[in-house]
């Protein structure tokens, strides 16, 4: 025996002993399917959410696992496209029979997974921010939804800055959705919709775009574009001296544009997040340095990768209150709307009716010099608005999709 | 009604200048040379990321720009030295080893670079004309197309490289009869029409978002403008870049990005329909 393996000997010794008495390998692997874009598009705010998945599965198998038993992660990168995302979720359900299903970034993946996952009649969790109204029992959502990123950023933005809006919005289904949503939350306030622009995925030239917007003379633009090459606006409207404050609900914390473009050009961002890198709690700073110690390289991280990271320690309470990890016994272990993890950002509880969580939410902003400030703390934010319109999954499971146009029917 | 005016002429000039910038190199290597190239997009995409850069290496913008377009100008003669001669009779399997070099491009700089790399911030500032302020480095885009054009021109029509380069494309046999070293010239061809890649994504560095997969967002309009265009770039590349130009600008004004883009694509079908061969075979047979 030579010096190191004694060390590493007796490094696992005082690990083990250090770990709770859960028994040996009480079982099987749990394994959980992971389909995230690691490349294509989306691949920049992709890698994050493969990371966060990873370091809580490592801290997960590191005290024990699971009831005993290790977890196992199962990744595939669907690049981007939703055939791939369908193939890969009937491969990984069907051939590997996976436990759980995470995973899908844009909401057009998500409704395009979520059919063969009802049919399956599996476990998905999706993690990131979206335009919300999913009501469906097997879908339990991490991210923030518009009550908790809209309804408190759209009214402070009118206070602030006016009543003017204009809307540039991506040309699908989270685009037009979370317009919608702008316009049933400002219209009461007296908003004038002075302009709105749905803008193809994938264009990547603005000039008329920014044309109209100085012709129209908003107080504020609320931003809804999707993709690198729709962000290359920011650039451009600042190098045609228009200079307005933006609000969105997916910049900054979720494509960190404010580490990639020059100073100047996000200035005056204002967004609504449950987490941002920048956060300067002793819990967000410790999980901060863990990532980073895991990821040096990781260039932000963003609201999807902690979700991604939540979403495992959240299974990890459902599935050790269910004692088990079927979807009937882990929505039994939520239905009394006390599960919940105490998570970087402050405690997330699941609400059974809707399966979305609460979030502490913060309203950040970035000055000239690419730096973040909080400029109020809302504090924790129930996902209210499923459960107002009638959505109750502890009684029905209707698997739909609803959006302030399109309401369940009483 | 000055500022109304002159912002018509600005978008008019914005779209001209991206369609002329991002086609002029395909219209080169796929007009002329007649091998299509799918890997259009990643010589851009080098052009951007070499540009990107030089310029965080310390270089003034002007020069990390010269610099990617050299990049750009020589892994074009090499390739086409190496992987393109061999097809030149096989234009399907030219097709094929240029899309999967593309896919190669694209996922090495993704693992080698990262998912993304820092932007460079657009020079020069804004104008005020009325009551619109205007980027003034759109201007310089625009000058840039012209001077495009101005430099295909010269180079084909008034240099001893242009006639021999005509002449092999028309003729490689009877052009290598005659004393012309075709793999020099097919080489050139190729590396100009590389390096004018590597040009129009130097230009367009400081303006956008910088991730692996950008050489994309140029595909569209460029292989658009040389297909309506036809195998000439100054009577085909020029003339389709005005006349897609103005649909898209009216349509934009008028309707918004999403009936512009639909509207760019019917405009080519049915131009097609009508001028088989572009607008090259049209002003040919006009002026023949």
């Amino acid at each position: 025996m030579n010096r190191r393996d004694l060390l590493l000997g007796t490094a696992g010794a005082s690990l083990a002993a250090a770990l709770p008495r859960t028994g040996q390998a009480a079982g099987p692997p749990i394994k959980i399917g992971l389909l995230e874009d690691i490349s294509g598009d989306l691949a920049s705010i992709g890698l994050p959410k493969l990371h966060g998945t990873q370091m809580a599965v490592d801290e997960v198998n590191a005290t024990g696992g699971i009831l005993g038993r290790k977890l196992e992660l199962i990744h595939l990168d669907p690049q981007g496209d939703n055939a791939r995302y369908q193939e890969f979720t009937r491969r990984l359900l069907q051939r590997d029979k996976v436990d759980v299903l995470i995973g899908g970034i844009t909401s057009a993946s998500r409704e395009a997974v979520r059919p063969i996952v009802g049919r399956q009649n599996a476990f998905y969790i999706y993690t990131n921010q979206y335009e919300g109204g999913v009501c469906d029992a097997n879908m339990l959502s991490v991210g923030a939804v518009p009550e908790q990123q809209l309804s408190t950023l759209l009214p402070w933005m009118v206070e602030r800055f006016g009543k003017r809006v204009y809307t540039v919005a991506a040309d699908y289904n989270f685009g037009h959705l979370s317009s919608a949503w702008g316009k049933s939350i400002m219209k009461p306030l007296g908003v004038e919709f002075v302009g709105e622009e749905f803008i193809p995925l994938g264009v990547s030239q603005f000039a008329q775009t920014i044309q109209n917007i100085q012709r129209a003379k908003p107080d504020w633009l609320y931003m809804l574009d999707v993709g690198a090459a729709q962000s290359s606006f920011y650039e451009q409207k600042n190098a045609a001296g228009v200079r307005l404050p933006m609000a969105s609900p997916v910049k900054i914390m979720l494509g960190f544009e404010h580490k990639r473009f020059p100073a100047g050009v996000m200035k005056d961002m204002y967004a609504a997040a449950n987490w941002f890198e920048e956060l300067d709690t002793p819990e967000a700073k410790a999980f901060v340095a863990r990532w980073r110690a895991k990821y040096p390289d990781e260039v932000y991280i963003n609201d999807m990768g902690y979700n991604a990271w939540v979403a495992i320690m959240l299974y990890k309470q459902l599935a050790e209150k269910a004692k088990s990890t079927k979807l009937a016994d882990l929505r039994g272990a939520m239905a009394d709307g006390t599960l919940g993890v105490d998570a970087p950002e402050g405690r997330i509880v699941i609400d059974p009716k809707s399966q979305h969580c609460s979030h502490r939410m913060r309203l950040i902003s970035v000055d000239g010099e690419n730096k973040i400030k909080i400029e109020k703390d809302f504090g924790d934010i129930q996902p209210f608005w499923l459960g107002q319109v009638g959505c109750n999954l502890l009684q029905s499971n209707p698997r739909e999709q609803y959006t302030p146009d399109n309401l369940p029917r009483r | 009604m000055l500022g109304n005016l002159f912002a018509g002429f600005y978008q008019f000039a914005d779209v001209f200048a991206f369609l002329v910038l991002s086609a002029a190199g395909l219209a080169i290597i796929f007009g002329m040379m007649g091998v299509i190239n799918m890997a259009h997009g990643e010589f851009v995409m080098c052009g951007v990321y070499v540009t990107a850069a030089s310029y965080h290496a310390g270089l003034p913008l002007p020069l990390a720009q010269a610099c990617g377009t050299a990049v750009a100008f020589l892994i074009g003669m090499v390739l086409e030295a190496v992987v393109i001669r061999p097809l030149y009779t096989r234009p399907l399997d030219s097709l094929l080893v240029t899309w999967g070099l593309s896919l190669v491009v694209t996922q090495g700089t993704l693992v080698l670079v990262g998912s993304t790399f820092p932007g460079i911030g657009t020079p020069l500032g804004g104008f005020r004309v009325g009551d619109y302020t205007f980027s003034a480095y759109r201007m310089v885009l625009f000058a840039a197309a012209i001077g495009v054009l101005g430099f295909v021109w010269f180079l084909f029509l008034r240099t001893r490289f242009g006639i021999q380069a005509r002449a092999v494309m028309q003729n490689p046999g009877m052009a290598q009869a005659l004393g012309v070293r075709r793999n020099r010239v097919y080489a050139l061809s190729f590396g100009v029409g590389a390096g004018l890649a590597g040009f129009c994504g130097a230009l367009y560095a400081p303006t956008m978002s910088l991730i692996p997969t950008m050489g994309s967002s140029f595909i569209v309009e460029s292989f658009v403008t040389v297909v309506v265009g036809g195998s000439s770039v100054l009577l085909g590349t020029a003339p389709a870049a005005v006349a897609l130009a103005v649909i898209r600008t009216g349509l934009n004004a008028w309707y918004g990005q999403i009936i512009g883009q639909i509207g760019l694509l019917v405009a080519v079908i049915l131009i097609i329909r009508v001028l088989p061969d572009g607008f090259t075979g049209w002003l040919t047979r006009r002026t023949a």
